[in-house]
């Protein structure tokens, strides 16, 4: 089995963007990256099957010089090698996703892979697109949300998530792209050991040539608007529970 | 013309395709709205979505399109939008739509924005979507050729508002011819994991808790402020996903949806996919340490702090009543 796992670089979750002067980008200066996490799910689920089955786990990505660290973190994870599609236009907050996976499956096309898996969604821009456009770019049949995955070559068969408590089996033939929901496995992490044999594995980089046509463009940025009035309630933790208990009594009345 | 692709399952009308049909009214101007639906025998729900203020229902009737499969919907849908021609085709972000639409999309090489949350029509028609986990709003328009695909975010618009007509719109059966040896997925009938032991939905009230509670043990404070309060313990998908309570108790897209009086937010950052299972809540309370988490625009009451100390302080606080 050749696997490709396409890995986004993300902000992390605790980080608070604010938006720059052109009202179209964020202050990228004080933000620290991390792997996406329905991405690291994905990779496990690609390590895990690679472990049962053999041949070899592919981490790719599609994004600026810093998105290396993503790559880096697979392949001490476990990955056997890398590609990095690199260009500075992939990462920004308006990217259309269809750029994105035009480039990625232009840099994975040649490499004939028979299994390819990604997160579900981005933890950034949440597009819920870049998987399933990268299966029609390159001619493959797909499956989404998806909470297990069984090799039996050759064909895979996956059961998906639906919405609210249902699943559903969903068999293709191999080749296939399937996009992994978070949970679908319990995470590893790099060890030191890991970590030192990552340095010696391959990071191929494609810098593209030209990207697809964007189909979207971001007109601007800006913060949500309330919906609701929220009271926020102040004081020492002893002072604030003693209100919130109070108003939580006379003034919502949800509480006796 | 505006086109709504309803969706629906065993003949029932997903209640999203309401939502649907109530943004492709803001959007639509003057311009006529349309629906298509697909299904074997998709009558019943053909019948149900021709209340609402519609030109046509139109209906495609296939055994290809059911069970639901991707190759099956784009093959219809891009044979459906070559014969109907609208300008925007307009659907639910459901996770049906998620699989198949950004196909669709890629397949005529349209726009497709998607899980927006607003509409402002205008000369240049812009969409509005969260982005950085609800932290920002983007705005965004869609380039290029028609027709411009967009889903909206479940929630983010009313069904109940959709406007209905004043008679049934006709409803049309829809021939595309449709070709088997192109749909590639086998999929079986739909099934749930186990019977569901705890129905969230009845709860009057609820404790849930999110990542900011950290670890397992750390659940104890949650149950303690649960029985004093009376309420159900509940959760975000990632605290089911570490295992630390049972999937059964998940609040969310891909869990229960719940509407108590009470909704009581222990570190739960207000992700989207956790905020349209509790949104219909009548009174939320958020205690978060992150000022800035988006679970306070949908508050009624906020304390931003650490949980560990406010909530034993509640908890003293309900004992002495």
């Amino acid at each position: 089995m050749r696997i490709a796992v396409c890995i986004k670089q993300v902000p992390t979750r605790e980080w608070q963007p604010r938006i720059d002067d052109t009202k179209r980008g964020v202050r990228e200066q004080d933000a620290s990256f991390e792997m996406n996490e329905p991405d690291a799910y994905a990779l496990e689920e690609a390590l895990r099957l690679r472990e049962k089955h053999g041949g070899e786990v592919v981490a790719c990505t599609a994004g600026p010089a810093r998105a290396s660290q993503v790559l880096r973190e697979a392949l001490a994870r476990g990955a056997d090698r890398a590609i990095h599609v690199e260009d500075d236009r992939l990462s920004s907050v308006g990217t259309d996703p269809a750029v994105v996976a035009g480039a990625l499956a232009e840099a994975v096309r040649d490499e004939k892979f028979d299994l390819v898996l990604t997160g579900l969604q981005s933890d950034d821009q949440g597009a819920a697109q870049t998987g399933v456009i990268l299966a029609e770019r390159l001619g493959l049949p797909h499956a989404t949300i998806v909470m297990e995955v069984q090799v039996q070559e050759p064909h895979v068969r996956v059961k998906r998530e639906l919405e609210g408590g249902w699943f559903q089996w969903v068999q293709m033939p191999l080749p296939a792209l399937v996009t992994i929901q978070s949970g679908i496995n319990q995470l590893r992490y790099a060890t030191l050991k890991g970590i030192m044999g990552a340095k010696k594995k391959e990071i191929r980089k494609v810098v593209p040539t030209a990207l697809p046509a964007s189909r979207t463009s971001l007109v601007s940025l800006d913060v949500p608007r309330k919906t609701k009035q929220t009271q926020m309630v102040a004081g020492s933790p002893a002072d604030a529970a003693k209100t919130l208990v109070a108003k939580l009594k006379d003034e919502a009345r949800v509480i006796e | 013309m505006i086109l709504v692709v309803a969706e629906q399952q065993g003949g029932k009308l997903h209640r999203a395709s309401w939502e649907a049909v109530a943004a492709a009214q803001e959007l639509a101007g003057d311009r006529p709205i349309a629906a298509v639906i697909l299904g074997a025998g998709p009558a019943d729900a053909a019948a149900a979505l021709s209340a609402a203020a519609l030109s046509a229902v139109h209906v495609i009737d296939s055994p290809l399109v059911e069970p639901y499969t991707p190759d099956a919907y784009v093959d219809a849908l891009v044979k459906a939008i070559g014969e109907l021609r609208p300008d925007y085709v307009v659907l639910a972000h459901t996770y049906r739509t998620r699989d198949f639409a950004p196909k669709l999309a890629a397949r005529l090489d349209r726009a497709l924005v998607s899980d927006c949350v607003g509409i402002r029509p205008g000369s240049k028609t812009t969409f509005l979507r969260p982005v950085f986990q609800g932290k920002l709003v983007a705005e965004v328009a869609a380039e290029g050729e028609p027709p411009h695909l967009v889903s909206v975010q479940i929630g983010a618009y009313r069904g109940d508002n959709a406007k209905r007509g004043a008679a049934p719109a006709s409803v049309t059966p829809l021939h595309v011819a449709l070709d088997a040896s192109a749909i590639r997925q086998k999929a079986e009938e739909p099934f749930q994991e186990a019977r569901q032991a705890v129905d969230l939905s009845q709860a009057e009230r609820i404790v849930a808790v999110g990542r900011g509670i950290k670890a397992q043990e750390h659940l104890a404070v949650a149950e303690k402020l649960a029985s004093v309060l009376g309420a159900q313990l509940a959760a975000s998908r990632p605290i089911c996903d570490s295992g630390w309570l049972p999937m059964e108790r998940q609040i969310g897209s891909s869990g229960q949806t719940v509407a108590p009086k009470l909704y009581v937010a222990l570190g739960i950052s207000g992700a989207i996919q956790h905020v349209v299972g509790m949104k219909g809540s009548r009174t939320i309370v958020a205690i978060n340490k992150d000022a800035d988490a988006p679970i306070f625009e949908i508050a009624d009451y906020g304390i931003v702090g650490d949980l560990f100390e406010i909530v034993p302080a509640m908890i003293a606080e309900l004992e002495k009543r």
